[in-house]
């Protein structure tokens, strides 16, 4: 059954939802506050690269893995989330509406979020915390630490309900329509979200806070760190989904153009939530006390979850070249040539779009199972997910960035920002190119991943990498240029930039598009669909895990100078 | 649902690529025996010396046979225990002639740990609780360096020791 | 789903011979790379 495009839709679609001042204060502070993040994380990020150059030691004794704690967390966990959850909320203000209980409730989430924000920040600062984003155990810190992380995660939920809630109701009052497509992919991305935190706050509530209070006197490491990657492989496409939202849907529109399809959008972003979840033991694939069966099993779903960013990869450049060829320009690559490359609206995402490329390679080629011991640990890892978060995933935020921020704070993007931006990009780009191919290549050579500068003695295999860390450093240096450009192009929309009236992208289906089937929206079958393979994926390790377990770990504090 | 041929094309291309490399990889675990490591063998990490592998006179490198080799480790915060030479000084250097097979076998009594031969395919994680162990054949003559590649504390990035494979 | 609601001929399609085109050579790079670090892990 297919369900017929109503005129009425068409007609709510055209006259897209406005929104308020209020609204827009809240989805601005969510965004603002990733602005404060990247830019403190960037600084740290500058001082990472200038250390490990080995041209430079840190002031006042400040230790690289306080440094490297605050960049992972601030950047990994703080700017994506908050960016996220501003993003996503305005999208749903835009495309279903915003109740004023909701509006109230995602207010509480926010200051629950910040508050939790705010103590594991100050746990990391005063030196209690260096147990970098993943804390893992057996490594202590202060328990502040801990709570804090998990007043992030529930503020975080908070989010997720209302966001269901948004479209919950507008379903009610639009009965047999199907929901507008970025309102989908919102609560895909959200249910996503939700399932895959319950690892991590099981852990973080149930393993970490007693023990690092004393109330537990051991911790089971591997199931602690079998819990942390359940969450951490959903995290990256946490990150990632928001800017295919982008990408299917805003996109289109910014380049003159229609969405190439949406059932296929909306089938992607289903595939998304089934087989992003029961693959973390990619991460875990060199651990001694994982089953290999298991190991082997999760890296097949783990292929899966490759092929909705197959179809994602057509669909970008089909969407290209329809528009381009529509608009006259002929040819194999004549719309190529047109597409908008002045506007950095579409040139920062585009960008993007390309670091994407190596980057879903370089993942593939980490989730192979034996060949993971090339890379495992490796500096490689880092040159990977600076291409698929720091550039993927954080350009299409800037080129987000651009047009929202003006909209939600009536503003302009002039010419002149424009060109700024584009300049900001470029900076992104051949710093992030630079930084990135030398963190790949020292890796395959054995350069490990989260270590301060070290000549591990002297040896002759160690100094060929020290140029390699050079390299690192110039790159690095050139893509803090960048935060300060964005950070002061994202201050200028905020508060400076002309009055005015900046559009909100939405993109529209062809006229004579093939309507959206209706099985897409069986919300109750995709989260069954969604357990079921988690419980496939991970209910045998886990419970081998658990009757197999060795006795447990007493807490480590001083490794880490939390005294 | 409608799809463009290209885009089927595009589609089965995609997924018989990675079934292909699936299946070389299976071979390669399945067949070949080519596995991360993955023991599932406990211990106690607050009493590891209980373990006759890790009794203080078993460490560092042991030769069992002709090509036949050994390689029991202590890895704590922030030092690899290769046992000691003849004078009672900690080894840090290892020689193994090429193309030797070795056993290695890893704990840690404290934090998580990572044990890397930088540039070869020996790559674990040490976990308190769990004895990690691969075999690995060095066939490139060279020196080597062992090291840390888990955060382990503040004294990580100096955890470290030598493997040099002779001739 | 009846999956012929709409009579739609394949040369009603768009053209999109650029998109394979640009898709395939997307292909080619990860087997390549794929096969790089292969080789890589079999040399070692
Ligand atoms: C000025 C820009 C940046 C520079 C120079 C930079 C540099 C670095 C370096 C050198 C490392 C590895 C340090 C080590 O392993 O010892 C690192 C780790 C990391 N970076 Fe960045 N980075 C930048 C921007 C970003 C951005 C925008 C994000 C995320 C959106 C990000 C996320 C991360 C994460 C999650 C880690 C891992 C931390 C860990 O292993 O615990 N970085 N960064
Ligand atoms: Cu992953
Ligand atoms: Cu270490």
């Amino acid at each position: 059954m297919a369900i017929e495009k109503l005129l009425k839709y068409e007609h709510d679609n055209k006259f897209s939802l406005t929104i308020s001042k209020s609204e827009s204060r809240l989805y601005m502070s969510f965004i603002g506050f990733a602005f404060i993040a990247l830019f403190v994380g960037g600084l740290m990020g500058l001082l990472q690269v200038l250390v490990r150059s080995g041209y430079y030691t840190l002031p006042a004794g400040i230790d690289y893995y306080q440094v490297l704690t605050v960049h992972g967390v601030i950047l990994g966990l703080v700017l994506t989330t908050y960016f996220i959850i501003g993003f996503q909320y305005a999208l749903m203000g835009k495309t279903v509406g915003i109740s004023e209980t909701q509006f109230r409730v995602a207010w509480l989430g926010f200051w629950i979020m910040t508050l939790g924000t705010i103590m594991s920040a100050i746990t990391i600062l005063y030196g209690k915390a260096s147990v970098l984003y993943t804390f893992y155990a057996p490594l202590q810190a202060h328990p502040a630490f801990y709570i804090g992380l998990a007043l992030v995660i529930i503020g975080s939920w908070i989010a997720c309900f209302v966001n269901w809630r948004q479209l919950y109701v507008w379903k009610k009052k639009h009965p047999g329509e199907k929901s507008p497509l970025l309102a989908f992919m919102v609560v895909i991305n959200m249910i996503m979200w939700f399932i895959a935190t319950l690892g991590v706050a099981a852990s973080v509530l149930l393993q970490f806070i007693p023990w690092s209070l004393g109330y537990a006197a051991t911790i089971d490491v591997l199931l602690s760190r079998t819990l942390f990657w359940y969450f951490g492989h959903p995290l990256v496409y946490f990150w990632l989904l928001p800017a295919y939202m982008a990408w299917y849907a805003i996109i289109p529109k910014i380049i003159g153009g229609k969405i190439f399809s949406d059932s296929l959008a909306r089938l992607s972003f289903v595939l998304f939530l089934f087989f992003s979840i029961p693959v973390g033991l990619h991460h875990q694939l060199t651990e001694p006390g994982v089953q290999t069966t298991w190991k082997f099993v999760q890296i097949i779903l783990t292929f899966m979850v490759i092929v909705p960013s197959l179809m994602t990869a057509f669909s970008m450049f089909a969407t290209f070249e329809i528009t381009g060829r529509r608009k006259g320009f002929g040819g194999l690559f004549g719309w190529f040539v047109h597409l908008p490359w002045k506007d950095v609206r579409f040139l920062a995402p585009f960008i993007g779009m390309l670091a994407f490329i190596p980057g879903g390679a370089g993942g593939l080629i980490n989730a192979s199972y034996q060949l993971n011991s090339v890379i495992h640990n490796t500096i490689w890892v880092t040159g990977h997910f600076h291409l698929t978060v720091a550039t993927t995933v954080i350009l299409t935020f800037f080129g987000i960035t651009y047009w929202l921020v003006p909209h939600l704070t009536g503003r302009k993007l002039t010419p002149t920002i424009n060109r700024l931006g584009i300049i900001q990009t470029i900076f992104w780009a051949v710093g992030m190119t630079i930084m990135s191919t030398a963190m790949h290549i020292q890796g395959l050579l054995g350069g490990p991943r989260r270590s301060a500068y070290s000549e591990y003695g002297g040896s002759e295999q160690v100094a060929e990498w020290g140029a390699y860390q050079v390299a690192q450093a110039v790159g690095g240096t050139i893509l803090f240029i960048g935060i300060v450009l964005m950070v002061y192009i994202f201050i200028k929309l905020a508060f400076f930039s002309p009055k005015g009236n900046e559009e909100f992208p939405i993109a529209k289906e062809e006229m004579d598009a093939e309507p959206t089937p209706m099985w897409l929206e069986r919300w109750k079958l995709w989260v069954t669909i969604t357990i079921a393979l988690i419980l496939f994926a991970y209910t045998i390790p886990i419970i081998d895990i658990i009757q197999h377990a060795p006795p447990g770990s007493a807490p480590f504090a001083w490794p880490i100078g939390n005294n | 649902m409608h799809l463009h041929k290209y885009e089927k094309w595009w589609l089965i291309f995609g997924v018989g690529t990675l079934i292909a490399f699936l299946l070389i990889l299976a071979y390669g675990a399945f067949y070949l025996g080519t596995h991360p490591q993955s023991h599932g063998v406990t211990i106690d990490p607050e009493n590891i010396g209980a373990e006759e592998t890790f009794k203080p006179e078993n460490l560092g490198l042991t030769k069992l046979d002709e090509g036949k080799y050994v390689l029991n480790v202590v890895a704590s915060a922030f030092n690899y225990d290769l046992g000691t030479d003849e004078e009672g000084k900690p080894v840090k250097h290892i020689q193994i002639p090429k193309g030797s097979t070795v056993l290695i076998q890893a704990v840690t009594p404290d934090v998580i740990h990572g044990f890397n031969i930088a540039g070869t395919n020996a790559n674990m994680m040490v976990e308190p609780g769990f004895i990690s162990s691969m075999e690995v054949t060095l066939n490139k003559p060279g020196e080597y360096t062992l090291l840390c590649n888990e955060y382990c504390g503040s004294g990580h990035h100096m955890m470290f020791a030598t493997v040099e494979v002779t001739e | 789903m009846k999956k012929k609601t709409l009579p739609k001929s394949s040369s009603q399609e768009p053209n999109l011979k650029g998109t394979i085109i640009s898709v395939s050579i997307i292909g080619l790079i990860i087997v390549a790379s794929w096969f790089g670090v292969f080789g890589l892990f079999l040399s070692r």
